[in-house]
């Protein structure tokens, strides 16, 4: 593709029409979830069936051992299993056993699968079973892939969720109607909601994934879910599949998504509206107000998105609709329909949109674009700072409180940081 | 298979990229699904280097597997040649490539690119990022110095070298090359090419016409240098100048292979190195025989164990390092300074040799800088794997003399200072000098939920108030009482040499007097 065709295709693509590319991805693999999941399921230990290289990309991308012992870890293949030598399964069950003796706090041991243990075809979801006739139902053990061949970033929280769903208990048919808000998130953020679903007289809550494995809620016909977290399309497929149903809205960022989705909640348990004015009033006004702090630095500016964590349709809607920025590009790692078009209805249909990724080319997009702002993973965040653009690391938009109203702020605030910021210096690139 | 949580060393092709991020007009393509650019993080934002590191990802999924991963890689290939214009091209296969098989190199040289294609064939599953580096800068200096003659030299020219081995994310070698190049100006010695940090692939085709080779990082250089000693009968430097001892040497063989007088490096050394004399001066009494717990690259660590015990007075308690295929040099070295080597990359088995040891200063990588902060020992880094820390703004070498003055303080700010460790010491009970009180200058740095285990609780000390029975042996109050004012660090040793001595002396009851007199039975 010559020059001329990159800029007509940017500026043609659109929510209807995204521009596909399939090039050199610069994003995570999904085994990066961990870095959060392991801190949010705090009985839980992720062990990692891999190579040295997914051991490498764990350290690296949790900063250089933040955590003198985390709750996750690599089983290394070595050349003597592959040749044959040893037995990979035996090694594998050596390898938990060792584990599970060090651990004793670990209530469940969950087998993440790699490129290199997917394309040798080790079967891990035989070997959860065959472990769990060993360790359960003390120690429960359950597996999902988190490879970079599937699955980008939070794509590996969306495989762990849909093996917690397939664990799920059914839920008795007498239950009353409950709530599940899918998607994890800081567990500050969880408790505003849950007071706010108490308030509003919604009183059978649970959240997946729970903080304890021990506390997986039930499901069944009469359960209604709603995501918290765009990027969890195979986990949507699942719930349905155990008859859950579905309620639509954009994601809770920003005081009008979050207003939007405990709305979306708020109707189907059939909440009066002047309760829910009531109860959400002084939130939103909360929100209101800590947002215009934020409106001077973000108003007009163009922001360019490089695709991360699926989480991009919903920040550009939020970064358009509430702080006035206007979108050159949102790229997206993989544009989930359905879970995406409450955003794309909030958007205009000039925003350019580009799922996959061809980075040199969108990267030229992008200079050629000469955006205000350019949303960013960590491998190209430096490289643009030395250009002299400006630049926020989209890592911190799955590492930071940002749902709900209390945090609508903070999120602006994510963006204008980096704005700010350069009109403080007086020093330069 | 190895249950891992942290690691040392990164795979193969981590070290073959650090090669490649090195050097000018080279580009490395490499056959890898989404994920393994996480890679380029390390220099973006570790080195905070500013500009993505040459490497180009091939970005395979599951879906082309068994169809079109090979037409990837070469699409892949040639677009990259087209877009970046190398003077040559690096190509592999991360771990999970290594086992679809497609031959990158074989696929590459079908692509008539019109420049140099470098195959690597590193094993994923086998060896790891050092080694990764090493063959991949030997492949590069044996595919383009290979069959060249040295230019011949007018008589009397100055004689020249090469400095093989400082490379990206290297252990402060952004620095330590301003070092050793101050040297060899002193000597009247040129740099004919130093590489690979800032050589092109060109630059690698003059390496022959170098009179003799510096071998700055054997971890990276040592293969390179041992084929240019056979191809081209250059002779190799392989005193790494850490330290003042090691820095004297490495003038001396310098200018011995140059044909020059050591002594021309005298005025830079009188004007430039200060650690003598600070290691001479009263205030550094106090070092004398404090317990150093070193590890790291074989380099650095045999390096260190050197300058902590000839230079600073130290005493090496414990010596290990990740560089297996180094060990023997670490194994040496331990010998020499009468400890049991430590050759592993198990970071847990290093921890509890650190725990054993009881050392009062550790000097190690990032992970030993956690444990002992867990620990709270005062610690110092001195080798990879690193982090953002280890790229200080202002010029901070280790090698030649202003390398030491940086390890002198480095090594000595740390430690609690003379006079205070005195207070400490005869105030012990004083609120502020408790056990869990940190020392006032690392307040900074310690405090927090990371030291939040203190290292009693890793004694086999139990409660107090109530006599401690362990075997035949029990403590009296009082001395157990008197045992805690002995500093934290000493204690547990302190412990078991007075239960040692009690139970030689056939003792029941250990009192005061039996802690005293196991202390001067012990005395130093």
């Amino acid at each position: 593709m010559s020059a001329p065709d990159l800029k007509s295709a940017a500026c043609g693509s659109s929510p209807a029409a995204p521009l596909r590319e399939r090039g050199q991805h610069e994003v995570f693999c999904g085994l990066t979830s961990i870095i959060w999941l392991h801190r949010k399921m705090q009985d839980a230990f992720f062990l990692i069936v891999g190579s040295r290289t997914c051991a490498h990309l764990m350290q690296s991308a949790a900063g250089v051992m933040i955590f003198a012992e985390p709750r996750f870890g690599t089983a290394i293949i070595e050349e003597r299993d592959l040749a044959g030598m040893a037995d990979m399964n035996d090694e594998l069950d050596s390898v938990v056993d060792r584990l599970l003796a060090r651990r004793p706090d670990i209530k469940m041991l969950v087998l993440v699968g790699s490129c290199p243990s997917e394309v040798i075809k080790l079967d891990l979801d035989r070997a959860a079973q065959r472990l769990n006739k060993v360790h359960a139902p003390d120690r429960r053990v359950l597996s999902y892939s988190g490879s970079g061949i599937e699955t980008t970033f939070t794509q590996g929280e969306d495989n762990f969720l849909t093996a917690l769903v397939r664990d799920m208990p059914v839920k008795s048919e007498t239950a009353p109607a409950s709530l599940l808000v899918v998607g994890a998130m800081a567990d500050v953020v969880e408790d505003q909601f849950e007071r706010i679903f108490r308030s509003l007289g919604i009183e059978n809550v649970a959240f997946l994934p729970a903080r304890r494995s021990t506390e997986l809620a039930s499901i069944g016909p009469d359960t209604r879910y709603i995501l918290a977290q765009p990027y969890l399309g195979t986990t949507v497929t699942e719930l349905e599949r155990r008859g859950a149903q579905r309620i639509e809205a954009p994601m809770p960022l920003g005081e009008e998504g979050t207003t939007l989705w405990l709305r979306a909640v708020a109707d189907t348990f059939g909440v009066p509206a002047e309760k829910f004015d009531a109860i959400t009033g002084p939130g939103r006004e909360r929100a209101r107000k800590a947002l215009t702090h934020y409106r001077e630095h973000l108003e007009g500016r163009r922001i360019f998105l490089f695709p991360d964590s699926q989480l991009e349709p919903a920040i550009a809607r939020f970064l358009h609709r509430e702080t006035g920025a206007e979108i050159v590009e949102v790229g997206t790692p993989f544009l989930h329909r359905r879970i995406t078009q409450p955003e794309f209805d909030l958007l205009p249909d000039s925003v350019g949109v580009s799922e996959g990724q061809d980075v040199d080319k969108q990267i030229e997009r992008c200079r050629a674009a000469n955006p205000d702002l350019i949303v960013c993973g960590m491998g190209l965040g430096n490289p643009f700072e030395a250009e002299g653009r400006a630049t926020k690391w989209s890592i911190e938009l799955v590492f930071s409180p940002i749902h709900g109203y209390e945090q609508a702020g903070d999120l602006a605030e994510l963006f204008a940081r980096p704005l700010s910021r350069r009109a403080v210096l007086e020093v330069a690139v | 298979m190895q249950l891992t949580i942290w690691t040392y060393e990164g795979p193969p092709h981590v070290g073959a990229m650090r090669i490649a991020a090195s050097m000018k007009d080279l580009h490395y393509v490499l056959h890898a699904p989404q994920g393994d650019t996480y890679a380029d993080l390390l220099f973006t934002m570790i080195e905070r280097r500013k500009s993505r590191p040459p490497v180009t990802y091939s970005t395979f999924q599951a879906r082309d597997l068994g169809s079109d991963t090979a037409e990837i890689f070469k699409r892949t290939c040639r677009d990259a040649v087209e877009r970046f214009k190398p003077q040559a091209v690096l190509v592999g296969a991360s771990c999970t490539a290594e086992l679809i098989q497609d031959d990158p190199g074989g696929l590459a040289k079908t692509l008539e690119l019109g420049i140099p294609v470098i195959p690597l064939e590193l094993p994923s599953y086998q060896k790891k990022e050092n080694w990764g580096a090493a063959e991949t800068f030997y492949q590069l200096v044996r595919g383009f110095a290979g069959g060249r003659t040295p230019e011949p030299k007018e008589e009397g020219a100055p004689k020249s070298c090469n400095i093989l081995g400082p490379t990206s994310l290297g252990f402060r070698n952004r620095d330590d090359i301003v070092e050793v190049k101050k040297l060899l100006a002193a000597l009247g010695v040129e740099v004919n090419v130093c590489a690979p940090l800032g050589a092109s692939p060109a630059d690698l085709t003059r390496l022959p016409n170098a009179d003799f080779n510096i071998v700055l990082y054997p971890e990276i250089a040592d293969t390179a240098a041992r084929w240019l000693e056979r191809e081209f009968k250059q002779p190799s430097v392989r005193t790494v100048p850490i330290g003042i001892g090691a820095t004297q040497e490495f003038i001396r063989e310098v200018a011995d292979l140059a044909g020059v007088d050591p002594a021309l490096a005298l005025p830079l050394e009188a004007e430039e190195e200060r650690f003598s004399w600070y290691s001479r001066s009263i205030d550094s009494n106090y070092l004398t025989g404090k317990r150093v717990f070193i590890y790291g690259d074989a380099t650095h660590a045999v390096a260190a164990a050197r300058v902590a015990e000839k230079e600073l007075g130290f005493k090496v308690c414990g010596l290990g390092t990740y560089s297996r295929e180094f060990a023997r040099d670490v194994r040496a070295a331990a010998k020499e300074y009468g400890v049991e080597p430590l050759i592993t990359d198990d970071h847990l088995e290093i921890e509890d040799a650190i725990i054993a040891a009881q050392p009062e200063l550790v000097l190690g990588t990032q992970m030993e800088r956690h444990v002992a902060k867990r620990l709270r020992i005062p610690c110092a880094v001195i080798s990879s794997p690193i982090h953002v820390q280890d790229f200080p703004a202002r010029y901070s070498p280790q090698m030649g003399f202003e390398g030491a003055n940086v390890l002198f303080d480095s090594w000595v700010h740390p430690l609690t200072m003379g006079l205070e460790e005195h207070l400490l010491t005869m105030f012990r009970d004083d609120f502020e000098f408790r056990d869990d009180a940190q020392a006032s200058h690392l307040a900074a740095i310690g405090g927090g939920a990371e030291s939040a285990a203190p290292m009693e609780e890793v004694e086999e000390a139990p409660a107090e108030e109530k006599p401690v029975v362990e075997g035949e042996l029990s403590w009296a109050n009082d001395a157990e009482k008197e045992l805690k004012k002995i500093p934290f660090f000493v204690r547990g040793k302190a412990r078991r040499n007075t239960e040692a001595f009690a139970a030689q002396q056939g003792l029941a009851l250990i009192t005061v007097e039996t802690l005293y007199d196991a202390k001067a039975h012990f005395a130093r």
